[in-house]
């Protein structure tokens, strides 16, 4: 119930979010996490997913296109690098822009259709954009090869900073990779979850959940459900632009293949194991997902031999075989039974775990006061 | 002074005629009720008033404004809610979120981008609903999901709902359908205490119990078409209306 959190309870969750993501580096190493490729990957698919979330998650309109959205504002970004030099805060308001644009006609027409029908329709329009970035738009998108920023291109405004090695996105002298490159992202994702959090808790929000509860009564209400859709559908379009501009932040180079559908399904198990309708339930799915890709498609034989060699020999090459099968180049496998336990057990996702295990010591620790005060944990 | 006057109406379903050249009004701050047997086209009359149908010919004037041809969140915003013979609410809301959401329609218009705001700082909006809340009993449940109601409570929810918008009219469709006769007893003592508002209202109704104990006016319906109206006294006795309610028993 959005209407019994107080803003005091609001900024506290904002503020440990901050600390808790700029903090990554030192609390994610000794889980092998804690190096920037990855914690760059963490914050940009946080924000991609925490936008999906606004559409997905309030409305309940399932978009399976939003990969799109992360190519055009990928495509715009190194566009910017370009055309106006290699400074990330012209392209990623660029990119927003253009991918809002992007969103709006989009939206204006797959939002005419509900349910399964608007999945698809932007299932097509995704796949649309993906195959016009190889062939048509080729000028646009340098097709199969990606487009990158080259030394001859204009860069209008840096051009005097003639670099020797690879061009870099740099912001005002600060070279956006590594750890700095992080904080880049992870401030945007601040930004992003500050935003994503206000609109939780604003009429806009409720109207948003409304929309996915009952559009007849809403209809019947004086309110036109039509731009409201729209709306949750272009911000959440611009925030996966966003997304994509801070790919090409970190690495400045786009290709179609970021549009493929494989990506937008992503963005949705994402959402839907971390919680879809929660505010950090995207996040933590993204992370996992991530990680789980990252880490999980390291190992290799040998390093399961070394996990396994306390057991006996006889033991030990039989469990490391069938775990073989979940790591590596099988780590989609570890991902899918992961996915297929949550759904199961848990259809609200890992928010929903969290917000069980909250009530359990909520109602031993205080067994006098009566269970109805629960609040889920967002 | 008439509030909604409907001249002329018909509306056909391929070769069945539901509606046959209607013509019925409201008067300003009366209850009026809309009885009839099943499949006289009482629920196709009301989709006609509210926008859910579009009728072949005919008008539908609320005051000055012609109602056809609007679509329904237009006709609500000009004052017309509607309680359905299903109680349609936010399930997935608390109560009172869904109060709070009529209470912004009516305010804010058809659509607002109120982004920034906080909701729960929207002390107006809130009053208003904890007010409203009060009012159908319903106050003590406020945080509760709607969904987790009973039948009677959804619907004095939803009543709450509408009456949140102070409209000019209120149609309801079966208000007590499927209810006990205890909740009909306590629905029809809140329909006649929200009449002291000066709600115009219009029922559709199968009770006769509540039709006698609540309508200044009775309309019959029958094939499409009116067959009687008038106070409810004089229609319990037309001859007319006990041949289309028992027309079936001389068969």
């Amino acid at each position: 119930m959005v209407t019994k959190i107080s803003p005091a309870r609001d900024y506290l969750l904002f503020g440990v979010f901050a600390i808790a993501v700029l903090t990554m580096p030192v609390w994610l190493a000794p889980i092998g996490a804690g190096y920037p490729d990855l914690l760059q990957k963490f914050a940009i698919f946080g924000l991609f997913a925490t936008g999906f979330n606004l559409l997905f998650g309030l409305t309940g309109y399932l978009s399976f296109g939003h990969a799109a959205f992360l190519g055009v504002g990928s495509y715009t970004a190194v566009w910017s690098f370009k055309l106006l030099g290699m400074n990330p805060i012209p392209a990623a308001i660029l990119a927003v822009v253009t991918s809002g644009v992007f969103a709006l006609a989009i939206g204006y027409v797959s939002l005419r259709r509900s349910g399964i029908y608007f999945s698809i329709l932007t299932l097509a329009f995704a796949q649309m954009s993906y195959n016009l970035a190889y062939s048509v738009l080729t000028p646009i998108t340098n097709g199969e090869t990606g487009l990158r920023v080259l030394e001859s291109d204009p860069r209008l405004f840096d051009s005097s900073a003639n670099a020797d090695g690879p061009l870099i996105s740099n912001l005002f002298g600060i070279e956006m990779t590594g750890y700095a490159g992080f904080y880049f992202c992870a401030v945007v994702l601040l930004i992003g979850f500050f935003i994503a959090q206000r609109i939780f808790r604003s009429p806009f929000g409720i109207m948003l959940r409304a929309v996915k509860t009952n559009q007849n009564r809403m209809n019947y209400t004086g309110l036109n459900p039509r731009p409201y859709t729209l709306a949750a559908f272009v911000i959440s379009g611009m925030y996966a632009g966003l997304a994509g501009a801070l790919m090409c932040i970190t690495d400045p180079l786009a290709g179609a293949e970021r549009m493929q559908w494989t990506a937008s399904g992503e963005v949705v198990l994402m959402t839907i194991l971390g919680g879809a309708g929660t505010l950090l339930g995207p996040i933590l799915g993204a992370a996992l997902i991530k990680y789980f890709e990252n880490i999980f498609s390291a190992f290799n034989e040998q390093t399961l031999h070394e996990a396994f060699s306390f057991l006996p020999d006889f033991l030990e090459y039989p469990v490391v075989s069938v775990a073989g099968l979940f790591v590596g180049e099988g780590w989609h496998l570890t991902l899918g039974v992961l996915f297929m336990l949550i759904v199961i057990f848990l259809p609200g996702g890992i928010m929903e775990g969290v917000s069980r295990i909250g009530r359990l010591f909520r109602r031993s620790s205080s067994k006098v006061e009566p269970s109805g005060a629960t609040a889920p944990a967002e | 002074m008439d509030i909604l006057r409907v001249e002329g109406v018909n509306k056909s379903f391929g070769g069945l005629r539901a509606l046959n050249n209607v013509n019925f009004s409201v008067e300003e701050g009366t209850v009026q009720a809309i009885i009839g047997p099943n499949g006289a086209g009482k629920s196709t009359f009301l989709n006609c008033m509210i926008g859910r149908l579009a009728p072949d010919t005919g008008t539908v004037m609320f005051g000055d404004i012609s109602l056809t041809g609007m679509k329904p969140y237009e006709i609500n915003q000009v004052g017309v809610s509607r309680v359905f013979q299903t109680p349609e609410i936010f399930s997935e809301l608390s109560l009172m979120e869904n109060i709070m959401i009529p209470a912004m329609a009516k305010r804010d218009g058809s659509f607002a981008l109120h982004a920034f705001k906080r909701l729960d700082q929207d002390a107006e909006v809130r009053d208003k609903a904890l007010h409203m809340l009060e009012d159908v009993g319903l106050v003590e449940k406020r945080d509760e999901i709607a969904g987790s109601l009973s039948r009677g409570d959804k619907r004095r929810l939803e009543l709450a709902m509408c009456l949140s918008q102070d409209p000019k009219l209120l149609l309801l469709d079966e208000p007590t359908a499927g209810m006990s006769r205890a909740d009909t007893n306590n629905t029809i003592d809140l329909l006649k205490r929200i009449g002291d508002r000066g709600i115009t209202k219009v029922v559709i109704e199968h009770d006769m119990h509540v039709v006698f104990s609540l309508a200044e006016k009775v309309t019959v319906l029958a094939q499409g078409a009116i067959i009687a109206e008038g106070k409810p006294e004089e229609i319990k006795g037309d001859p007319r209306v006990q041949e289309a309610y028992l027309g079936g028993a001389h068969l």
